[in-house]
Order: C-alpha cells, then sequence, then structure tokens
C-alpha cells in the first residue's frame, strides 16, 4: 500500500524500554544527561533555594549552612551535586551545537560525547579538590 | 482520528524551544557570575550582600530562576512521561512537580523582594 493511503497507527506516546537498550557513547551522555537533570531537580534545586536564603538572612545565619554542609558526607553530595550541574551544562552545551548542526557526523559526536565526560569529571575533580 | 491524551505532550515544538532558550538564559547567568568573581578576584560576603542590593542584578537571578525552573517543568515531565505508564500516576507527579516549581518560585521572589 502506498504511504500516502497507509493509515496512522502510531501508538504515541512512545515508550522505551530501558532493559533492552544497548547505549552507544552519545547515549550514555544523553542519558546521563537526564540522571544529572533529575538530581539537580530533586536535590540541587532545594538545597541552591536554602543557601540563597541563608545567606541573603545574615552572616551568621550562612556560616550556620556552611558549617552544616561541611561534614564528610554533605560534601560527597555536594560534589556528586556539583559533577551533575558541569555535566549538565557540557552536556546542554553540545545539544545546543547538535540542533544548529554542528559535528552531527558520527564521528565528531563521539569525540564531542568523550570531550562531555571527559571536561565534566575533571571540573568536578576540581571543584571536589578546593572543598575538601 | 487523533487520540488526546490529556497528560500527553501536547505535541511538543513549544517545549523544545523553551528547553533551549532557557538553558541558553541560564548559561549566560552562569557567565555573568564567572565574570563577576574574575573581575572581583573572588565573592565575599560584602560583595554577596551588594550585588543583592543592587535591583538590576535581582531582575537578572529572577529572570535565571524563572529559565531554571521552567527548564526543570519540562525536564521533569518529560522524565515522567518517559517512565510512569499509569495515567493517574503520571498525572500525579506532573502536578506534584508543577506546585513544587511554582511554590519555589513564589518562594525566591519572597527572596528577592519581600525582605527589605
Amino acid at each position: 500500500m502506498p504511504a500516502l493511503e497507509r493509515p496512522v497507527t502510531k501508538q504515541r506516546p512512545v515508550y522505551l524500554n530501558l532493559v533492552r537498550i544497548r547505549l552507544p557513547l552519545p547515549g550514555i551522555v544523553s542519558i546521563l544527561h537526564r540522571l544529572s537533570g533529575l538530581a539537580l531537580f530533586l536535590l540541587g534545586l532545594p538545597l541552591l533555594l536554602v543557601g540563597v536564603e541563608r545567606s541573603l538572612a545574615s552572616p551568621e545565619a550562612f556560616e550556620g549552612f556552611r558549617s552544616a554542609l561541611s561534614n564528610p558526607f554533605a560534601k560527597i553530595v555536594l560534589i556528586g551535586l556539583a559533577w551533575a550541574y558541569l555535566h549538565h551544562f557540557c552536556a546542554g552545551i553540545r545539544f545546543l551545537l547538535l540542533d544548529i548542526h554542528q559535528g552531527i557526523e558520527l564521528k565528531p559526536a563521539r569525540q564531542s560525547s568523550v570531550v562531555v565526560l571527559v571536561v565534566s569529571l575533571a571540573l568536578a575533580v576540581l571543584v571536589g579538590v578546593r572543598l575538601w | 482520528m487523533v487520540r488526546r491524551i490529556v497528560v500527553g505532550a501536547h505535541y511538543g515544538l513549544k517545549d523544545w524551544l523553551v528547553q533551549r532558550i532557557t538553558a541558553v538564559v541560564m548559561v549566560l547567568y552562569t557567565l555573568l557570575w564567572l565574570a563577576i568573581a574574575w573581575y572581583r578576584g573572588g565573592v565575599d560576603y560584602a560583595l554577596w550582600q551588594a550585588l543583592f542590593a543592587n535591583s538590576a542584578f535581582r531582575v537578572a537571578t529572577l529572570l535565571f530562576w524563572l529559565a531554571l525552573l521552567w527548564h526543570a517543568w519540562v525536564g521533569m515531565r518529560d522524565i515522567w512521561m518517559d517512565y510512569l505508564k499509569p495515567t493517574a500516576l503520571r498525572l500525579t507527579f506532573e502536578t506534584l512537580t508543577a506546585l513544587t516549581l511554582f511554590a519555589y518560585a513564589v518562594w525566591l521572589i519572597d527572596l528577592l523582594w519581600g525582605r527589605r
């Protein structure tokens, strides 16, 4: 049957079966973009708001907030969030470039995935060193 | 006939565009902070207070936060749409997300303008 006459039978919305997907490098960057976004929403956003609130309240309130975040467990969480932000930032810029057709061939797309992974990890390590 | 779904995607081009524009706004605000920190050789408490006392900076901060919250809305709704299959569950999570983000926005406006 010609395509024009075929009835539209696609089911929307499309659901993905996560268990059966094998991810290539750009796919890993993409799913990490999503996971880091989720973490930033659940943890980073409320924490940042509380930080803004405390910091504007008084210097003492801000110091209290800082010392509350100075135990090792909190620092690990903060480094994790720093990585989430950095990865989301770098991967997001990569997506914006892809949108304007920069680096959409297979090879540069793979290379930019590696760049995103390495740069965000390296910057997160840098933040971690400064935090500790 | 098109089957409309109340928690569906609304067929998405606007959200796709919003996601990108809000991202650019956030990048610009991040660069603004980096530029300030670089120009002043770091950010101490006095500079922090001075920045937030400046109404142009408060407006820029509000723009950043509105972009952030809208961006979070589009992204989180994408996640709920992809993984939460029962409609009632999806609608519940989307509603909770929207209410949370709205509450954050109100809180932020109160932080920026309500207390001085």
